[in-house]
């Protein structure tokens, strides 16, 4: 079980957040080659992720790699270079249809055997920021094992809806929140929110966390060292269910010992995904 | 890989190097480096220099280094896109950096 609650956007082509970023301890750290990268970087930023990964800089912090988007010149050479490099994950921006998840997958199987990295070893996460997308996210979610997250991206979802950032309940999200979190459930995999653009905003970050925890999303694409620390103390358990965690965890170790296929707690059987979730909450307590 | 043209790569902000890579008339590597950091890491970013171009196979070049601190990471894709910008490959070999 691994946490998704924070993954930070780092330009590919900025050496001096490429190289402190870490500090910040956020879940997952994507390095971006795309948006945040003019025309005339590609080819450095390429170097620069390349040797980021290289070094190892990140630890334990899970990596990603944000290559360009098919339809572009540049996602081949992207592509080449983050699983060359090691990279855990990569992202695929403006997702629309399952052919684009296959073609990529191909083309990732094809470096990890030239490279002799394990068949499979690179994961992907689809971004979804269309109509098109959000209404094939099911297809797509569930189009190859190697798909770990998929992300909801709220700006060029909106152009293409034809509506923009509101405050409050944001229902211009809302139904793209629901269906791209429902396919992240119904393919098993983890679902991220979209990141909040106003980095001043602390109030405005922290409402929009609250609709995406409580809707049930791993967590946000964040793109402000600052928004780490907000996010990681909302996603934090209350102390009730933390104690109710161990006990949970507790009882599931206790019939494992003894063999018992039933796990009972204070009378009452506990069911597997119970045990799940407690875990889950027992992990975040310790992250938070 | 041999330099052609004038390549540069980097900028002079803090944590990151700027590297201009020319041609040279003889078959031997020049190396001018500025630091902020030049007495406590000079002897070692030139090494990393230096084991950049050899792994680039680069024999003939006049390397100018602007160092505002980078780690050794940077150093090496600095150099590694000047190296590239500034010959007449068009497809990078990352498996050749590796």
């Amino acid at each position: 079980m691994r946490l998704r609650r924070s993954m930070m956007f780092i330009p590919g082509a900025n050496a001096g957040m490429l190289s402190n970023s870490y500090i910040y301890k956020p879940d997952s750290v994507m390095f971006d080659l795309e948006d945040s990268v003019s025309l005339t970087e590609k080819d450095s930023a390429r170097f620069l992720v390349f040797n980021t990964l290289k070094e190892n800089l990140y630890g334990d912090i899970e990596t990603v790699v944000r290559i360009n988007g098919v339809e572009t010149p540049f996602w081949e050479d992207d592509l080449d270079m983050a699983v060359r490099a090691g990279v855990q994950i990569v992202r695929l921006p403006k997702t629309e249809t399952v052919e684009e998840v296959k073609e990529l997958e191909q083309r990732i199987a094809k470096i990890e055997k030239d490279c002799g990295r394990t068949i499979g070893d690179t994961k992907i996460m689809a971004a979804i920021e269309s109509a098109c997308g959000v209404v094939n996210s099911v297809a797509i979610a569930k189009s190859t094992p190697r798909m770990v997250a998929i992300a909801l991206a709220g700006f060029d979802y909106l152009v293409d809806m034809q509506t923009s950032r509101s405050s409050g309940s944001e229902p211009e999200l809302f139904y793209a929140r629901a269906a791209v979190l429902h396919a992240a459930r119904a393919a098993k995999i983890d679902a991220f929110d979209v990141a909040y653009g106003n980095v001043n905003d602390e109030e405005g970050f922290l409402r929009e966390v609250e609709i995406a925890k409580n809707l049930g999303y791993n967590g946000k694409s964040l793109i402000h060292p600052r928004q780490i620390e907000l996010l990681h103390k909302a996603y934090a358990p209350a102390q009730k269910d933390v104690d109710h965690a161990r006990k949970v965890v507790a009882a599931a170790e206790d019939a494992e010992k003894k063999g018992l296929g039933v796990i009972s707690l204070d009378g009452k059987m506990i069911d597997p995904p119970v045990v799940h979730e407690a875990q889950r909450v027992l992990l975040l307590a310790e992250h938070s | 890989m041999k330099i052609n043209k004038r390549g540069i790569a980097g900028t002079l902000e803090s944590s990151d190097v700027m590297v201009v890579i020319n041609p040279h008339d003889s078959q031997e590597i020049k190396l001018i480096v500025q630091s902020k950091v030049e007495k406590q890491f000079g002897s070692s970013i030139r090494k990393t220099v230096k084991d950049t171009l050899t792994k680039c196979g680069v024999l003939s070049a006049v390397v100018d280094v602007r160092d505002q601190g980078a780690l050794d990471c940077v150093i090496r894709a600095r150099v590694e896109a000047a190296v590239y910008r500034a010959s007449d490959e068009k497809t990078v070999k990352f498996g050749d950096l590796s």
